[in-house]
């Protein structure tokens, strides 16, 4: 029992992370029809610049430093996305191609400038010490870590939940995902949304960052790359442009990927994941939560 | 004093060309139809008004030139658009369109209920639900409720009950006393008793523009323009 309870826990937070990077993923595919490869490098970028301003702050582990950390990487991860729709992919609307070799030259790009600053090696992640302690949760002894990034990425779904269902400017977004022509049509400057989801994806992955940080002890340069591929799964599973059905995969793809690791062979667990996405193809091409075009 | 004015107006969708140095005006008042076979154009130019498709060309809203602008800065200058197939948002309730497409904090609701009754009662359904004249009236009541200068108006009639005909012409005929209107309509009985003035395109151009009763009394040259009899269209 407490084996599954473990199990189960760690996964919702692994799942936290895959919606953190999802979420952002699927909003910007969503309403811009954009893939951004260069999504996971803004998750790295996140991590690593959070990582630094953090060890200013008390030697970084602290909850101080941990603030300033969440704090940084999630600016971070905002600027950057910023930064790369102001540039670059607003002058690629509609051009696919472009697009996708712009956002991963992008990705490569800070990939190679955090190897250049940092270093290829993982370098370990200083946090508060009740971070490294246990909870015990019906029988099974949780690690505190894994706790925060259930909470922190449960409160990002809410948030943004909030500002989809009950503002004007969520409004606009959820209209856009639908038909973003027919919502300049009635004299709404989608592009401004356009900008706003980008940055909110940027955050969203930056936050993402710090906390995948957290979850494995370490920052790494390809930690952004393989959160990505995981979050491309989550939001073709979840279908495109949903935030819940986001949430709803990256926990699935999570929760699969912990089980089968554990009760069938260590590394089975991607496979399986491979295979629910072929399935969902299948029997649902525009996803659990997407609406066939 | 024209409201709208197209001049030399070349419109592109993928590449290929589809208007060809269009020209008309619409009168400040009443409809102007804007008639032809399918395919010649007709939905295009209302796109290419709106900036919606690439073009080339001048377009003038009352003596100001709109090419230059984007498709949402023409739109927030009075220029309200009802789409063919409506376009309504379909995951959105009905109450939610209406508040998506207020230009201002104050649009005029009164008018919406006066003319779209069962859209109050049908506020917080999703608008996908709605049967086809429903979904009509959604989009008419986006446009309506706003202030404008001009309404073009794509096929408001199309594949809907006849009585829901009758229902969208008043509903255009009471917006026509209030803002001149270009209207793209294949019903010649709409265009009958609602068109002061007509367009007709062929092939990306214009051929004929006119007083809509003058077309309209000749037969001959309604079944040249438009391919259909005067008697069996209506």
């Amino acid at each position: 029992m407490s084996t599954v309870v473990l199990l189960t826990v760690t996964g919702l937070g692994l799942g936290g992370l895959y919606f953190l990077v999802a979420s952002g993923l699927s909003l910007i595919y969503g309403l811009m029809r954009v893939l951004n490869f260069a999504h996971g490098a803004f998750l790295t970028l996140g991590a690593y610049v959070g990582y630094q301003a953090g060890r200013h702050v008390g030697g970084g582990a602290s909850w101080s430093a941990f603030t300033v950390m969440l704090i940084v990487g999630t600016a971070t991860g905002a600027l950057l996305a910023l930064l790369t729709e102001l540039l670059l992919v607003r002058r690629l609307y509609e051009r696919v191609i472009e697009q996708v070799l712009v956002t991963v030259g992008v990705g490569l790009g800070l990939v190679a400038l955090v190897n250049g600053t940092w270093g290829a090696d993982a370098r370990p992640f200083p946090a508060p010490a009740w971070m490294g302690r246990t909870t015990t949760m019906l029988g099974a002894r949780i690690p505190n870590n894994r706790l925060v990034c259930i909470a922190v990425a449960g409160a990002v779904l809410v948030g943004l939940l909030a500002l989809l269902n009950r503002t004007h400017h969520g409004l606009i977004i959820r209209a856009g995902v639908e038909n973003r022509t027919m919502v300049s049509a009635l004299g709404i400057d989608v592009q401004r949304s356009f900008t706003a989801v980008f940055v909110i994806g940027g955050a969203a992955a930056g936050l993402g960052g710090v906390l995948a940080a957290l979850y494995n002890g370490s920052v790494t340069p390809g930690m952004g790359d393989s959160l990505l591929i995981f979050a491309f799964i989550v939001v073709v599973i979840g279908g495109l442009g949903s935030i819940s059905g986001s949430a709803v995969a990256a926990l699935v793809v999570a929760l699969l990927q912990q089980f089968t690791n554990y009760y069938g062979v260590s590394g089975l667990g991607d496979f399986v994941v491979v295979l629910a996405l072929a399935g969902v193809l299948l029997v649902r091409p525009a996803g659990l939560f997407g609406r066939a075009a | 004093m024209n409201i709208l004015s197209v001049r030399g107006l070349d419109a592109f969708i993928g590449g290929q060309q589809i208007l060809h140095d269009v020209g008309f005006d619409v009168a400040g008042r009443g409809v102007t139809a804007l008639l032809g076979r399918n395919g010649v154009g007709k939905t295009t130019t209302l796109k290419a008004v709106l900036g919606l498709v690439r073009r080339r060309g001048e377009v003038l809203l009352d003596g100001v030139r709109i090419d230059g602008d984007r498709t949402h800065r023409i739109v927030a200058r009075g220029v309200g658009y009802v789409p063919e197939d409506r376009e309504i948002f379909a995951r959105l309730t009905v109450a939610e369109n209406l508040e998506l497409a207020a230009r201002t904090d104050h649009p005029d609701r009164q008018l919406v209920d006066r003319l779209f009754p069962e859209l109050g009662e049908r506020a917080r359904q999703a608008a996908g639900t709605l049967s086809g004249g429903q979904q009509q009236m959604v989009a008419l009541a986006r446009v309506l409720q706003n202030e404008n200068r001009l309404l073009l108006v794509d096929e408001p009639t199309k594949g809907l009950a006849p009585r829901v005909v009758g229902e969208v012409a008043d509903a255009i005929a009471l917006a026509a006393q209030r803002v001149p209107v270009l209207l793209v309509e294949q019903d010649l009985r709409v265009v009958t008793r609602l068109a002061r003035d007509v367009v007709v395109m062929a092939e990306g151009r214009v051929v004929h523009t006119g007083p809509a009763p003058e077309l309209l009394a000749d037969r001959d040259l309604v079944q040249r323009l438009l391919g259909v009899h005067r008697r069996t269209a209506a």
